[in-house]
């Protein structure tokens, strides 16, 4: 018996755990999804800022001769129907989805934060709010689009109001079902037993556990915001038609689809790429942020 | 031969911070009819070793090596579907938290009814017939309206009686429980604490009984294991350990405990031990203990003591244990102490 | 127990919890969580409040401390009542009762470094508190036996035992005349259980501060506490000093309970009243006498008429008809 005990502390462990890297580049290779999704982002970020300089030819400088010209050396992703150069259009149409999503996400994000605060603090409020919400979310973000188009005329900023509004409910429920629960922590329960003013409790107990739930929510409204802005300007009830945007450049493909198909192509592969990349890097900041990852430290 | 035979157990789990010896080097057996305590604090293996028994350990990031030898055959060796053909029949569990272990969506008949069909193979009209008699067995008043009613609608200490039925249903050899009282208030503890010493007695069925509690293991073991981060410290027979511990662990938590004096004196200090249980993820070299021993001494600096025979039965891993005392001094001491 | 008025008096303290009726009509009623206690607490004493889980006895905790609203009754504190105070008021009253929390873990903030977790009540009254907060903090990490290296970590860095000194150092902080530990050391190992029953008696001998031990393990009531009530079903129903308690317990329920109770001793396992059954639901609590269902020596009168605490002599109140004195 003495053997088998001593020898334990000899015989060689079951597992080799290979040390993890320490540093960024550590952090990047243990989160491949951060970092795929982070940087094909950031590559369709650069290139929406420097759009001027990567683009070959002026975006909306119309040339009816060279009308849906297959891709060439001149014209990379070809021309539309009005012979403008694509491959031009869609580096700008970068900044338009950009916008419109990052908008929508801070936008969401902030009035979700406050609406979902009082509700979730506020007992009297509560009812009252998330009737209106529920309301909202009955409301499919898409029609309210077209409703706010029909009465004002098609610009950027009504995207981003419409999608917004459509996409506050979202933020709110998850800000107030986090605040519900952290009401029940033990350690909130202490802070009011300490003597804490209600403003230091939220600031300092309650806003930190919203945070992480929130970027994460916010990444994820930030890639749909962006597959709503081109549906919109595809049907025509979004960026005006003169604006490069991905949308816009597909619907008027729409028509050449069968013959020409590179029209609606290539745009339509910058759209997906970009929601992936927000889409992984929500999955892989969900993972990193999640409190039950963290607290097995 | 054993019912139970354990040999140079381990267990290791990767963590974030290196590899976790769960349980390190832990041999021990037990015999049919026999109760076997495993004794120790949060995280000293016990829970981990009943999770090696029954096979149960999460895949991927937790690895066992040593044998688990039940009748003959070694469970570590078997795979998932022959240990699935055990478990349940021939090793049953009952763990701490019954709420956890029943499936919220089954009423109790059909959860009783499930583990009898699936090893024994029984018709409806049997398996009803046979789960209304488990839990005539551990006392529930109205078993026919229980059978039809969800875990939920019970009471803690009626789905403590409920797992216990599920476990011996299929007339299990061996019953591994784990904490098995610990959730429960003390009179509940006490009726559940009377009905498994009652039917292990009927049954002969062999137990490992799991706890942190010295109160539980008086009530119910013959024999114990005292373990202190991952290995085995101590092993004698119930009578011994309690009258002379040997380890100066086993000696600490005993004093450490507040007991009833029923109106008497009681010590004005509790017994502290100091500091806290090492990382199990450290490499052992030296004793684990001795950072916190009263009687370490330099040897206990330098290699980890054997566990050796220091009495008639009993064993212990220590290279300054506890004198033996005078079997006629030593006797009304820990009684003295409790009755007086 | 002394001229001086007691630190902490609760006179027929109640809650009770409305129970919402469902959509169709069913529920309805209310859990009679806390049904009328009353008791009293000297400076420098500790008062063991024991029973089984359901018994009330954290909900009677939670409504001294205002974390829940008393639904009848009257709590003073100092000779002053603090049940009716607005919330302004009584958040200056908290500088003098605190609370300690079962779960180490859950009681901390996990994003904050332990020297804030400390600092939080001094903060929260600084302007009437003489003296640098860092000082203070130190001070307090020395108290309760943190080193002062340890004040920049996290709640997960600290063990379970060490977890809980934090929570201690924090209820310290504004030096309360009483401190309320509701199952403080259940959830520890017994070797860290030891430290922390000897860290509370010492800094009671120290201080001279109050506690209300709410627990439902027996033996370390008896251990820490001079007085202890025992709770059964929002009642209390028996209440007196420890040793004649547990010497002489005159409640049946009270004697079940410490027969019930394991003894860490092989040959100790004596003949003991195992109770029938199990605590009754608190929304259909039995008529009369709340124990009578499973009390061995209930008679025709228990189920008519509600037994009132009363004095049995020696200061040791029952609530029984069938005690006689």
């Amino acid at each position: 018996m003495p053997a088998t005990t001593l020898a334990a502390t000899e015989r060689p462990d079951l597992f080799v755990v290979r040390r993890r890297r320490s540093g960024v580049l550590g952090f990047l290779i243990g989160n491949p999804r951060i970092t795929i999704g982070g940087g094909m982002l950031a590559l369709v970020v650069l290139m929406a800022i420097c759009a001027p300089l990567l683009a070959t030819h002026d975006p909306l400088s119309l040339a009816p001769w060279l009308r849906a010209r297959f891709p060439s050396a001149e014209h990379w992703f070809g021309t539309d129907m009005l012979g403008r150069d694509i491959y031009s259009r869609v580096i700008y149409g970068a900044r338009v989805s950009l916008t419109v999503g990052i908008s929508v996400a801070v936008l969401t994000s902030v009035v979700g934060l406050f609406i979902g605060l009082i509700a979730g603090y506020l007992r009297w409020a509560d009812g009252i709010l998330m009737r209106v919400m529920d309301g909202l979310m009955a409301i499919p973000s898409i029609l309210l689009a077209v409703a706010l188009m029909a009465l004002t005329r098609g610009s950027m900023v009504n995207v981003i109001i419409a999608v917004t509004i459509a996409d506050i409910p979202r933020m709110c429920r998850l800000v107030r079902g986090v605040v519900l629960s952290a009401r029940e922590q033990p350690y909130v329960e202490a802070a009011v037993a300490t003597g804490t003013r209600t403003h230091v409790i939220i600031r300092r107990h309650i806003l930190p556990n919203t945070l992480a739930p929130m970027i994460v929510q916010a990444t994820y409204i930030c890639a749909s915001a962006m597959i709503v802005e081109a549906i919109l300007s595809f049907i025509g009830a979004g960026t005006p038609p003169t604006t490069p945007s991905w949308g816009n450049i597909m619907a008027e493909g729409r028509a050449l689809w069968q013959i020409k198909p590179f029209i609606v192509f290539f745009p339509a592969v910058f759209l997906s790429v970009t929601v992936l990349a927000v889409n992984l890097l929500g999955d892989g900041l969900r993972d990193l942020l999640d409190p039950r990852a963290a607290t097995r430290t | 031969m054993s019912l139970l035979e354990i040999e140079g157990l381990r267990v290791q789990f990767r963590t974030a911070t290196g590899v976790s010896r769960a349980v390190d080097g832990l041999s021990l057996s037990v015999d049919a009819g026999q109760v076997l305590a495993i004794v120790g604090e949060s995280g000293c293996g016990k829970s981990v070793t009943a999770m090696a028994i029954l096979g149960l350990l999460p895949e991927g990031i937790s690895r066992a090596d040593g044998t688990i030898r039940f009748e003959g055959r070694d469970l570590l060796a078997l795979t998932d579907r022959e240990m699935q053909k055990i478990r349940g029949k021939a090793v049953s569990m009952v763990f701490q938290e019954p709420m956890t272990s029943l499936n919220p969506v089954l009423t109790v008949g059909r959860q009783i009814g499930e583990t009898l069909r699936l090893h024994e193979g029984l018709g409806r009209r049997a398996t009803e017939a046979r789960a209304l008699e488990m839990l005539r067995l551990v006392g529930i008043p109205e078993p026919e309206r229980r059978l039809k009613q969800y875990p939920h609608e019970l009471s803690g200490g009626m789905r403590q009686r409920v797992m216990i039925a599920m476990a011996l249903a299929c007339n299990p050899r061996l019953l591994i429980a784990d904490e098995p009282t610990t959730a429960l208030d003390v009179t509940v503890q006490a009726q559940i604490l009377d009905l498994m010493r009652d039917l292990i007695g009927r049954t002969g069925t062999g137990m490992v009984l799991i706890t942190h509690d010295f109160g539980v293991v008086a009530e119910m073991a013959q024999r114990v294991v005292v373990m202190y981060a991952g290995r085995k410290v101590e092993e004698a027979p119930v009578r011994d350990l309690f009258a002379a511990p040997r380890h100066p662990y086993t000696r600490a938590l005993l004093d450490s405990m507040p007991r009833l004096t029923e109106g008497g004196e009681a010590p004005e200090e509790l017994t502290e031990i100091p500091g806290v249980v090492p990382a199990l993820t450290e490499p052992v070299r030296a004793c684990t203990f001795e950072p916190r021993c009263p009687r370490a001494s330099d040897q206990c600096r330098t290699l980890y003591p054997p566990f050796r025979e220091c009495g008639d039965d009993h064993m212990v891993a220590c290279w300054n244990p506890e004198p033996q005392p005078d079997a006629a001094v030593a006797e009304p001491r820990r009684q003295g102490e409790m009755k007086a | 127990m002394s001229q001086t008025p007691p630190v902490l008096d609760v006179r027929d303290l109640s809650k009770t919890f409305a129970i919402r009726r469902s959509f169709f009509g069913r529920g309805g009623g209310a859990v009679h969580a806390v049904d009328g206690i009353s008791f009293a607490i000297a400076e420098g004493e500790t008062l063991g409040l024991v029973g089984e889980s359901g018994c009330g006895k954290s909900t009677a905790g939670r409504a001294i401390l205002r974390l829940t609203e008393p639904t009848a009754g009257e709590v003073w504190l100092d000779g002053e009542r603090i049940d009716g105070l607005g919330a302004g008021e009584m958040r200056l009253k908290r500088r003098d009762i605190q609370v300690v929390f079962q779960d180490p873990y859950s009681s901390l903030n996990p994003r904050l470094r332990a020297r804030d977790i400390v600092a939080e009540p001094l903060r929260n009254f600084a302007s009437a508190i003489p003296g640098g907060i860092e000082e203070r903090v130190a001070d307090l990490f020395d108290r309760v036996g943190l080193r002062p290296d340890q004040m920049d970590r996290f709640p997960h860095e600290f063990s379970g035992g060490q977890r809980q000194r934090l929570v201690i150092a924090r209820a310290l902080a504004l030096k309360p005349r009483v401190i309320i530990c509701d199952e403080a050391v259940s959830a520890l190992d017994v070797s860290v259980q030891a430290q922390v029953i000897n860290l509370l008696a010492r800094l009671q001998r120290e201080t001279g501060v109050a506690f209300l031990f709410i627990s439902h393990d027996l033996a370390v009531v008896e251990h820490v506490s001079h007085r202890v009530a025992v709770m059964y079903l929002g009642r209390i129903v028996e209440i007196a000093d420890k040793a004649a308690l547990y010497g002489q317990p005159r409640h049946p329920y009270t004697q079940a309970l410490l027969s019930a109770a394991p003894v860490p001793d092989p040959d100790g396992r004596r003949d003991r009243t195992i109770l029938k059954g199990e605590v009754p639901s608190p929304i259909n609590r039995p008529s009369g006498c709340h124990f009578r269902t499973r009390c061995p020596s209930a008679a025709a009168e228990c189920a008519k008429v509600s037994p009132v605490l009363r004095d049995v002599g020696g200061n040791h109140h029952v609530a029984c008809h069938l005690v006689e004195g």
